[in-house]
C-alpha cells in the first residue's frame, strides 16, 4: 500500500522538477533565510513595488515560462527542438520597435498604438514559427538543423529592420510590461504569464490540440491512419511557439525600451529546451505534460538566480547549468532509473531478510 | 552425388521463450544448385538463415561444409567460412563508391592501393557482367545493380555458399532478369544459393530445388520438375488438396431491399505500393476477402482503397457517388474504416492509454473543436472494454503495457466505434488465441447482417472461407481471379493462387 502511494509519487511527471525546486529552496534556505524575505518598497517613480528573490524569480522566469510551452509541443509532436527561439525574439522584439518608432529611432512619441505593435509582433513571430514549421513538417528536415537557419540570421535579419539602429520608445506606458504598473506591486510579467497559462490550458481542454500532439509524435504513421494530418500539426505547433516568442519579446524588449540585437534573449533556446526536458518530457517527442515544462522553466530561474546570489560571475553560469543538465539526464535516463530500481528492490529485500533472521532467532 | 554435397544442416532445433522456431530442421545444398527456401510466416525461413549466418546459435543439430562439421558462432564466422548473405534492404554504404563498398572492411594493410582495388572491382564487375563502375557512386546505381554488387561482393570474399533473402521485392522485371542472369552465371561457378522468396513464379523460374518449411518444422525437399504449384501451396498453407473441411458457419446474410446497392466501388485503382491497377467493389452487408500469399500485394489493395498509400490513379465510387480519397481522413468520411496488418507500426499509439487509442478515430472525425468530455470518453472506452472482453489494467493504461491479442481489440474498438459502412480488416486475427478468434470471425458475421460491409484478409483461409461469400484472388501484386458460391473450396484457391499450368 504504502509503496504503491510512493510509486504513484515518484512516477508524477511533476515529482522532479518539484523536487528541483524544493532542494534549491532547501539550500537557500539553510544559506541565507533572507532569500525568501519579500519588501514591499517603492520604486524610482514612487509606485509601490515588491521585491525580493522570490519576485525577482517569478518575473524574470517569465519569458522562458512562455517559451516552455511552446517548446513543449514542439518537442512533443516533432520530436525535435527550436533552437531558433532567441534569434526570433530578436526579429520579433525589432519590428515591434519599427512599429513604435518608425524611421526615426528617437521619436517624441510612439507612431503607433502598442497593441498595432504587438499584433504585428505576434505576426512576425508566427511568421518565423512558420517558416520553421514548412521546412520540418513538409520538407522534413531535422528540428534543429531547420531552426539552424534563423538561428544563424535571426539577429542580423532583426538588425536588418531596423537599419541596424538602436530605437528607443519614449512612451513610458510601453515599459508596464516589463515592469510594474503604477499602483500593483506585482510585476506585469507575471500576470502576461498567467494569461498564457489560461490561454493555453482552455486551448488544451476545449480542442484536440493535446491528443493529436501526442498522436502524431508518438506514432505518426499510425496518427495518420487515424486521420489526423502529421504535417499540420507539426507546422501548427511551431507557429504555435511562433506566437510565444512575440509574447516573450514583447516582455524582453519593454524591460529596456529598447533593443540589443546580438545581446538579447542570448542563450533561451538552450533554457527552453532544458525547461521542457526538467518537466521530465522525452526530447524525442510523445507524450508532454505543459504544467511540469513551466515549473522547469521556474526552476531554471531559481537556479539562476541562485547561482547569482552566490555571486557567481554570468560568464561562468553556463557552466553550473550545465552540471544540472549532466545531473538531470544521467538521473532520467531509463538504465539508470533501473538500476536504482534495483538497488532500492535489494536493500528492501535486505532488510525482510534481517527482520526474518530476528524472527528466527 | 555425394561429393557434390556443399552444406549439410541436420537437426537444426531453435527455441526462443514461448515458440520452437525449428524443429529437427533438415537442410542441404549442392554445389552449383540454386535451392529456394519456401514458407509462409513464421515458418522459420529467417530463423533457419539466420543460425547459419551465426545471428541465432542454434539449440542442437550440426552443420557441415564440404564434409566437415564446423561451427558458426557468429556472422564473421560464416564470413570466415564462405556463407554469405545478401539482403532484401541493402545493407552497404550508399555514399561510398562501388568498389569501396566491395572491399570495405576486409583489407588488413594500412594504406589502400585505390588503383589496385578499382582495377579488380571492374575486373570483377565485368566478369559478372554488372553494369557498374568501379568508381561510381553506389546511390547512383538502381536497386537491382547495388544489389548485384552485394552479391559481387559475397562473390569476391570467395564464397560457396551464397544467401539471397528475399532480394527481388523491390526490383522490377527487368531488374529481376538482370539477377537471375547473374545467379545462373554463379551457379555454372559453382556457387551453392539459397534463394528465399515469396515469388513463385521466381522459384519455377530460377531454382532447381525446393525446401519447404511450416510452423518451424521441414515438409519436405523437392527437385522443382517434381513439385507443381499447386502442391507448393498446398505444402506451403499446410493444406492438403483434398481437405474441402467447408466450414460455413451459419448466418443470416443481410437481406433487405438495398443488399444489392454497391456501398464502395473502385476502377483501375492503383497506389505507389507496386501493386497493378485492379477494380474491386463491395455490395452492403457483404464480407469479401482478398487472398494470395504473403506479399501478392493484398494488403497494398486495401490500403489504396483507404487511401494509406498515395493513391496514383483510378475511379472510386462511394454509395454511388464519384469519390475522392487522398488521405484516410477522406476515407473515414465516407465511412471506410480500416485495421492494419501491422499493429505496432500502423495501428497502436503506444504511450497514449488506452481509452484514447478508442476514441481517437471517432475523436477525429468529430473534429478539432469538439473534444469529447472525459465522461463522455470513459463511457466509450468502458463500453467496448467490455463488449470486446478486453484485458486492461484499466482504461488509463497505455496501450504498450497489452498483450497483442489485447492491442488489437483495442484498435479493433476503434473501428467499431466509428460505426463504418464500410470496414476493412487487414489480418484481425494476428497473434489472437483460437477462442478470440471465432469471436472475432462471429462478431465480423453479425455487423454485416446488421447491414455493414466487412472486407477480411486472412493468411489463413481457413477463416476467410468462414467468413467471407467472395474472394479477390492476388498473384504476384496482381488480382488473378474471382471465387464465390461453389467455387469458395481450398482447393479452388490453392489452384487459383497457384495459377501458370
Amino acid at each position: 500500500m504504502n509503496r504503491s502511494i510512493f510509486k504513484k509519487i515518484t512516477g508524477n511527471q511533476l515529482f522532479i522538477p518539484i523536487m528541483a525546486l524544493l532542494l534549491l529552496a532547501v539550500i537557500n534556505l539553510i544559506v541565507d533565510p533572507g532569500f525568501f524575505k519579500v519588501n514591499l518598497g517603492t520604486n524610482n517613480a514612487g509606485n509601490p513595488v515588491l521585491s525580493g528573490y522570490l519576485i525577482t524569480i517569478l518575473d524574470y522566469g517569465s519569458e522562458l515560462a512562455i517559451l516552455a510551452i511552446g517548446m513543449t509541443l514542439v518537442t512533443a509532436a516533432s520530436g525535435g527542438q527550436d533552437i531558433s527561439v532567441g534569434a526570433t525574439i530578436a526579429i520579433a522584439g525589432s519590428a515591434m520597435l519599427r512599429v513604435l518608432c518608425g524611421t526615426n529611432p528617437r521619436p517624441d512619441a510612439i507612431q503607433a498604438p502598442i497593441i498595432v505593435a504587438f499584433l504585428v509582433a505576434c505576426l512576425v513571430g508566427m511568421l518565423c514559427g512558420a517558416f520553421n514549421g514548412a521546412l520540418v513538417s513538409v520538407f522534413k528536415i531535422q528540428p534543429m538543423i531547420a531552426t539552424l537557419v534563423l538561428f544563424t540570421a535571426g539577429r542580423s535579419i532583426a538588425a536588418w529592420i531596423n537599419v541596424n539602429k538602436l530605437p528607443i520608445v519614449p512612451d513610458p506606458k510601453f515599459a508596464y510590461f516589463g515592469g510594474f504598473i503604477p499602483g500593483i506591486p506585482i510585476p506585469t510579467t507575471v500576470f502576461i504569464v498567467i494569461a498564457c497559462i489560461i490561454v493555453i490550458t482552455l486551448v488544451l481542454k476545449f480542442t484536440n490540440l493535446g491528443l493529436y500532439t501526442q498522436a502524431v509524435g508518438i506514432n505518426e504513421k499510425s496518427a495518420r491512419l487515424n486521420g489526423i494530418n502529421p504535417t499540420f500539426i507539426k507546422f501548427l505547433a511551431f507557429v504555435i511557439l511562433g506566437l510565444c516568442v512575440a509574447v516573450a519579446a514583447l516582455i524582453k524588449v519593454s524591460r529596456l525600451s529598447t533593443i540589443n540585437y546580438s545581446v538579447i534573449a542570448k542563450d533561451i533556446e538552450m533554457d527552453a529546451i532544458l525547461a521542457v526536458a526538467l518537466g521530465g518530457n522525452a526530447l524525442s517527442g510523445g507524450k508532454f505534460n505543459m504544467w511540469a515544462s513551466i515549473l522547469g522553466a521556474y526552476v531554471i530561474q531559481f537556479l539562476t538566480t541562485t547561482l547569482y546570489k552566490f555571486n557567481v560571475q554570468s560568464d561562468a553560469l553556463a557552466a553550473y547549468k550545465a552540471v544540472v543538465v549532466i545531473l538531470l539526464v544521467f538521473f532520467s535516463a531509463p538504465k539508470v532509473r533501473e538500476y536504482i530500481g534495483d538497488f532500492f528492490k535489494k536493500l528492501k529485500a535486505g532488510k525482510a531478510e534481517k527482520k526474518e533472521n530476528k524472527g528466527e532467532a | 552425388m555425394e561429393n557434390n554435397r556443399l552444406l549439410e544442416m541436420r537437426g537444426i532445433d531453435k527455441t526462443f521463450p514461448g515458440v520452437k522456431a525449428l524443429q529437427h530442421v533438415d537442410f542441404s545444398l549442392n554445389k552449383g544448385e540454386i535451392h529456394a527456401l519456401m514458407g509462409e510466416n513464421g515458418a522459420g525461413k529467417s530463423t533457419l538463415i539466420k543460425v547459419l549466418t551465426g545471428v541465432y546459435t542454434k539449440d542442437a543439430g550440426t552443420i557441415s561444409l564440404d564434409g566437415e562439421n564446423v561451427s558458426i558462432h557468429s556472422p564473421a564466422d560464416a564470413q570466415n567460412l564462405g556463407i554469405s548473405t545478401v539482403y532484401q534492404e541493402i545493407t552497404l554504404c550508399p555514399n561510398l563508391t562501388v568498389a569501396e563498398n566491395m572491399y570495405i572492411g576486409r583489407g588488413r594493410d594500412v594504406i589502400t592501393n585505390w588503383k589496385k582495388m578499382n582495377a579488380d572491382a571492374n575486373k570483377l564487375l565485368t566478369k559478372l557482367d554488372i553494369p557498374a563502375k568501379a568508381t561510381q557512386q553506389l546511390a547512383n546505381c538502381s536497386i537491382a545493380v547495388q544489389q548485384m554488387v552485394a552479391i559481387a561482393r559475397a562473390v569476391d570474399m570467395e564464397c560457396k555458399v551464397l544467401i539471397l533473402d528475399e532480394p527481388t521485392s523491390s526490383l522490377d522485371e527487368q531488374e529481376v532478369e538482370k539477377l537471375f542472369g547473374l545467379m545462373r552465371d554463379l551457379k555454372n561457378l559453382g556457387v551453392g544459393i539459397i534463394f528465399v522468396t515469396h515469388f513463385l513464379d521466381q522459384v519455377y523460374e530460377v531454382c532447381d530445388k525446393i525446401t519447404v518449411l511450416r510452423d518451424g518444422q521441414l515438409v519436405g525437399e523437392y527437385e522443382i520438375k517434381d513439385l507443381p504449384r499447386v502442391q507448393l501451396v498446398a505444402k506451403m498453407l499446410g493444406k492438403e488438396m483434398d481437405d474441402l473441411s467447408d466450414i460455413k458457419g451459419e448466418r443470416e446474410a443481410y437481406h433487405k431491399e438495398d443488399a444489392d446497392t454497391k456501398i464502395f466501388e473502385a476502377e483501375q485503382l492503383v497506389s505507389d505500393a507496386g501493386i497493378k491497377p485492379f477494380d474491386f467493389y463491395i455490395k452492403k452487408g457483404e464480407v469479401n476477402g482478398f487472398t494470395g500469399l504473403l506479399g501478392s500485394g493484398r494488403s497494398e489493395c486495401v490500403r489504396a482503397i483507404f487511401g494509406a498509400d498515395r493513391v496514383l490513379g483510378g475511379h472510386v465510387k462511394v454509395n454511388g457517388e464519384t469519390a475522392k480519397i487522398r488521405a484516410p481522413r477522406d476515407a473515414m468520411k465516407k465511412g471506410i474504416a480500416y485495421l492494419p496488418e501491422d499493429r505496432k507500426v500502423d495501428g497502436i499509439i503506444g504511450d497514449l492509454s488506452v481509452r484514447d487509442n478508442i476514441i481517437l478515430a471517432l475523436q477525429v472525425m468529430k473534429g478539432f473543436f469538439k473534444p469529447f468530455s472525459k465522461a463522455q470518453a470513459n463511457a466509450f472506452a468502458d463500453e467496448y472494454i467490455k463488449k470486446l472482453s478486453i484485458k486492461t489494467a484499466s482504461a488509463d493504461t497505455p496501450i504498450k503495457s497489452l498483450s497483442g491479442g489485447n492491442q488489437q481489440k483495442v484498435i479493433l474498438a476503434r473501428w467499431l466505434l466509428m460505426h463504418p459502412e464500410y470496414l476493412i480488416l487487414d489480418e484481425p486475427t494476428r497473434g489472437i488465441d483460437v477462442g478470440t478468434k471465432v469471436d472475432i470471425q462471429k462478431l465480423v458475421l453479425e455487423l454485416a447482417s446488421e447491414g455493414m460491409s466487412v472486407t477480411f484478409i486472412s493468411s489463413e483461409t481457413d477463416e476467410m472461407l468462414r467468413t467471407c461469400s467472395r474472394l479477390i484472388v492476388m498473384r504476384d501484386r496482381k488480382v488473378v481471379g474471382e471465387l464465390s458460391g461453389e467455387d469458395l473450396t481450398q482447393s479452388k484457391i490453392m489452384s487459383t493462387i497457384a495459377g501458370g499450368e
